[in-house]
């Protein structure tokens, strides 16, 4: 899909560990298209003559991720892995959100995370320090992940059956509203640092996520921010929404968002038989 | 949004067209863009001539078909013309619209020789 992204190719790169590995283009899925010929004024084509036709194809510019996005989410059911891509604004706390969960969490649920920034593998490192598995996805001069990166990324991370698969995406509220990656839910993180009228300034994500974190609530005495109005406009974008206020740093709120993973979890879940039971 | 990657995408459907199709020029490129797609029409355009440039698309004309927003009021229980993903009902005010069409971006077809 790197075509798609807008990065060149070549540009993005999936880091491991500490030993960075170009990612090379070579595209393993296969995918099929489906073409409808030639139903123009003038279907022959004669070499050696010009002639204009008309070629209908039909094509959602998206396809192709939403096909990579496809493979990657059967990839998922088929191993139980229940996988939650986190978007939000850059600076919302995310890296903070995540690290926090995985230490609460990890004694019970094998967890993965992969990262995606344009640059550096500084989150993936924080992620590493609480010892799970994680990797780097550089977008480069991408401003989203797409299904094929994570695609290639499974490859390397091989996270474990009936795991929680977390994808910290690019800090942008804009471009990975479009992007699926496979993701059973997105979750957009919105700090109360922001403006409260996020969610219809940026009503693509807000509509595309099933549930809205509202973080640093610990600050909220020191802020002008109007909670209701917030979540009142987050619910005009779509009704469906779900809204939990919580503070990574002190800890408020954290178990809702825990509750919330796990009984997502349990409903993805159902159906899934255990190899291993 | 995303335009000069999107043009990227079509430039890549176009690429695997001709080679499936046999042909080797693209005169015009048809669109069709959804008013609720969050597509830019105005930066698809500048896009397309500067990605389009060396292909085999290059100085090909861009067609857009706008496609109108459509939703389906709950309250209401029938079909109503939104023109944004957060609008209310028209009619009755309601937010519990369900977006039904207008939210497409496809290649519809190509003139090539």
């Amino acid at each position: 899909m790197c075509t798609v992204c807008g990065c060149s190719e070549g540009e993005t790169t999936i880091h491991e560990h500490k030993h960075d590995h170009n990612h090379d283009h070579q595209q393993k899925h296969d995918h099929e298209h489906t073409h409808d010929y030639g139903q123009g004024p003038a279907h022959a084509h004669a070499p050696g003559m010009t002639q204009s036709r008309m070629v209908q194809i039909e094509q959602d510019i998206l396809g192709k991720n939403n096909q990579y996005a496809a493979e990657n989410r059967r990839y998922f059911s088929k191993h139980g892995i229940h996988t939650l891509n986190l978007v939000s604004s850059p600076g919302s706390g995310k890296t903070t959100l995540l690290a926090r969960t995985i230490e609460d969490m990890q004694a019970e649920h094998a967890i993965s995370v992969i990262e995606g920034d344009q640059q550096t593998t500084n989150d993936a490192e924080r992620i590493r320090a609480t010892g799970v598995k994680a990797i780097q996805i550089n977008t480069g001069k991408g401003c989203h992940l797409d299904g094929h990166m994570v695609g290639h990324a499974m490859q390397s991370l091989q996270p474990e059956d009936e795991s929680l698969l977390f994808i910290e995406n690019v800090g942008n509220l804009v471009c990975p509203a479009a992007f699926d990656l496979g993701e059973a839910h997105k979750v957009a993180i919105l700090s109360v640092t922001e403006g409260e009228d996020k969610p219809i300034k940026y009503p693509d994500m807000f509509h595309a996520a099933d549930l809205m974190l509202l973080n640093k609530i610990d600050l909220l005495p020191h802020l002008n921010f109007d909670v209701e109005r917030c979540i009142a406009y987050a619910q005009q974008v779509n009704p469906r929404i779900r809204v939990l206020q919580l503070s990574a740093t002190t800890g408020e709120g954290m178990e809702a968002w825990y509750q919330w993973i796990v009984a997502t979890r349990q409903t993805a879940l159902i159906g899934y038989r255990s190899k291993t039971a | 949004m995303h335009e000069m990657s999107l043009c990227e995408g079509v430039l890549q459907i176009v690429e695997e067209s001709a080679t499936n199709q046999g042909f080797s020029k693209v005169k015009t490129v048809c669109l069709e863009i959804g008013a609720l797609s969050g597509v830019e029409i105005e930066a698809m355009r500048f896009g397309f001539d500067a990605v389009m440039k060396g292909s085999l698309a290059d100085g090909a004309t861009l067609e857009i078909i706008n496609i109108p927003g459509e939703a389906w009021c709950m309250p209401c229980a029938k079909r109503v013309e939104v023109s944004a993903r957060f609008d209310a009902c028209p009619e009755c005010g309601s937010f519990q619209l369900q977006v039904t069409g207008g939210d497409e971006m496809r290649v519809k077809e190509l003139e090539v020789e």
